[in-house]
C-alpha cells in the first residue's frame, strides 16, 4: 500500500485540477449564455435570407448562373470551424473527421480555409493545402469577417481556382446536443419544381425582381452565402462552449470519484499506521514488564 | 387583410431584429431608384442602395439610415434584410463627416488604385448617415 503521504500529496493534486475543471465549467457556461443569445438573435435574419433565396432560385429554376453550376476547377475549398483552445471533449475532433474521413474527397483537392487553430494544426498535420487561417474570427464572429471571407472565396471561385465551396462546422441544437455538419455552399443546390408548391400556398403571388432575376442573383448570392457562414460561425461558437461546458462537468465529477477513492484510501492507511504504532507501543511494554 | 391602410414590416440584420410593427407606408432607396411602398403592392423583389428610410408610422415618422441589404415586398407584408442599418441616435456625426470627407478627398485624386466604387459606397453612406440626422 503506498505511504500516506504518496497519497495525501495526490489527492491534493486532483483538487487542484478539479479547481481548475470547475472554474473552466462556470467560465464556458457564461460564455454559453452569450453565444446562444447571439445565435438566436441571428437565427431570424438567417431564415429569412434562406427562405427568399430558396423562393427565388426555386422560381427563376432553369436560369444559367454562375454560382449554380459546378466550376471548371477539381478542387474543392473548405471552410473549417473550429475553436482555438482545447479542452472542449470530441468538439473539435469530430469537425475535423468531416474532412479526413471523407471518402468522395481526395486529398490533393481540399484547399483549407480555417478558422480557429486547432482545425489548422490537425490538417497541415494530416499533409492537407491551408491557405488561409483566421484563428481570430472565432473568438468574436462578426458579419464583416464572414462577408470579407465570403468576397475572397467567390472570388476564387470566378477564377476557376476552385470549383466548389464547402462549409464544415458544428450545428447547435441545444445545450447538450451538438452535430458536425458539412454544408455545400457553391454550387447552390436547390429543387426545382419544389416552387410551385411553395407559389400555390402563397396565394399563386408571382414575385418580380427589380433589377432582373440574373442581376439579383448576382448580389444576393453573395450576401447569402456571407449569412451562411456567419450562422455557422455563431452556431460554432454556441457549439464549442457547449462541448466545453460538458466535458469540464465530466472532469469535475471524475476528479470528485477519483478524490473519494483516495479519501478512503488515505483513512485506511491512516488507520493502519495508527495499528501498527499501538501495536509496537503494546510490544514495547511487555517486553519491559 | 384586415383593412388596406397599413402592413406589417420587419427590419432584421445579423445581430438583431431591428423593427417589427405596423407602418402605414415605407420609403427607401434601391440600385433602380427611390420607391415608396404602400399596403397592396405587388410583390417584389429590389435591392438597397446606402440611402434614408423613413418608415411612416400611424403616429407619426420615424428615419433610419439604410445601408445595405435587399427588401422582399409583399401586398401585407415587407421584409428588409439589412447588412448594416442605423436609428439617428446611434450615429456618430463627427465620425460620419469624416468619413464623408475622406471619400470625397479619394474621388477628386483618383490614382489608378483608387477603388471608384468603394469610395462611392463610402461616400454614399456617409451622406445618408448625416442627411438622417437633419
Amino acid at each position: 500500500m503506498a505511504s500516506m503521504r504518496d497519497i495525501k500529496r495526490r489527492k491534493t493534486s486532483i483538487q487542484g485540477t478539479q479547481q481548475i475543471t470547475k472554474a473552466m465549467k462556470l467560465v464556458s457556461t457564461v460564455k454559453l449564455q452569450r453565444a446562444r443569445a447571439n445565435a438566436e438573435r441571428s437565427k431570424s435574419y438567417f431564415d429569412c435570407m434562406f427562405n427568399t433565396v430558396n423562393s427565388i432560385l426555386s422560381r427563376v429554376g432553369s436560369v444559367e448562373h454562375r454560382f449554380l453550376r459546378p466550376g471548371n476547377s477539381s478542387r474543392k475549398a473548405v471552410i473549417l470551424i473550429t475553436s482555438n483552445r482545447g479542452l472542449a471533449g470530441g468538439y473539435n475532433s469530430n469537425v475535423i473527421r468531416l474532412v479526413t474521413r471523407n471518402e468522395d474527397w481526395k486529398k490533393e483537392d481540399i484547399v483549407v480555409y480555417a478558422i480557429g487553430n486547432k482545425g489548422r494544426d490537425a490538417l497541415v498535420r494530416y499533409g492537407y493545402e491551408v491557405r488561409e487561417s483566421l484563428p481570430e474570427v472565432i473568438e468574436e464572429p462578426a458579419y464583416a469577417d464572414a462577408a470579407a471571407l465570403s468576397n475572397r472565396l467567390l472570388e476564387a471561385f470566378a477564377a476557376d481556382e476552385i470549383g466548389e465551396i464547402y462549409l464544415a462546422y458544428t450545428s447547435f441544437k441545444n445545450t447538450v446536443s451538438h452535430e458536425p455538419k458539412l454544408l455545400k455552399l457553391l454550387p447552390i443546390e436547390y429543387e426545382p419544381g419544389s416552387s410551385n408548391e411553395a407559389e400555390a400556398s402563397d396565394g399563386g403571388a408571382i414575385m418580380n425582381f427589380e433589377p432582373e432575376d440574373v442581376e439579383a442573383l448576382d448580389m444576393i448570392i453573395p450576401k447569402y452565402i456571407t449569412s451562411l457562414i456567419y450562422g455557422a460561425l455563431m452556431e460554432a461558437a454556441a457549439s464549442e462552449n457547449g462541448a466545453r461546458m460538458q466535458a469540464m462537468d465530466n472532469a469535475t465529477s471524475n476528479a470528485e470519484e477519483m478524490i473519494s477513492d483516495l479519501s478512503l484510501m488515505y483513512n485506511r492507511a491512516r488507520q493502519g499506521s495508527i495499528t501498527q504504532e499501538l501495536t509496537e507501543i503494546i510490544a514495547g511494554a511487555e517486553a519491559l514488564g | 387583410m384586415a383593412d388596406n391602410s397599413s402592413f406589417r414590416l420587419r427590419i432584421i440584420t445579423p445581430d438583431r431584429i431591428f423593427y417589427d410593427g405596423e407602418a402605414e407606408m415605407v420609403e427607401f432607396n434601391t440600385t433602380e431608384g427611390e420607391i415608396g411602398v404602400l399596403p397592396g403592392h405587388i410583390p417584389l423583389t429590389v435591392i438597397v442602395k446606402p440611402g434614408i428610410l423613413h418608415i411612416y408610422e400611424t403616429q407619426g415618422k420615424r428615419n433610419a439610415a439604410l445601408h445595405a441589404g435587399f427588401a422582399e415586398i409583399l401586398p401585407e407584408e415587407i421584409t428588409i434584410l439589412a447588412e448594416i442599418i442605423e436609428w439617428p441616435d446611434e450615429i456618430d456625426e463627427g465620425r460620419a463627416e469624416a468619413a464623408m470627407h475622406r471619400a470625397e478627398e479619394r474621388l477628386q485624386h483618383k490614382t489608378p488604385e483608387t477603388d471608384v466604387a468603394r469610395a462611392e459606397t463610402a461616400l454614399m453612406r456617409a451622406m445618408a448617415r448625416i442627411q438622417v440626422l437633419k
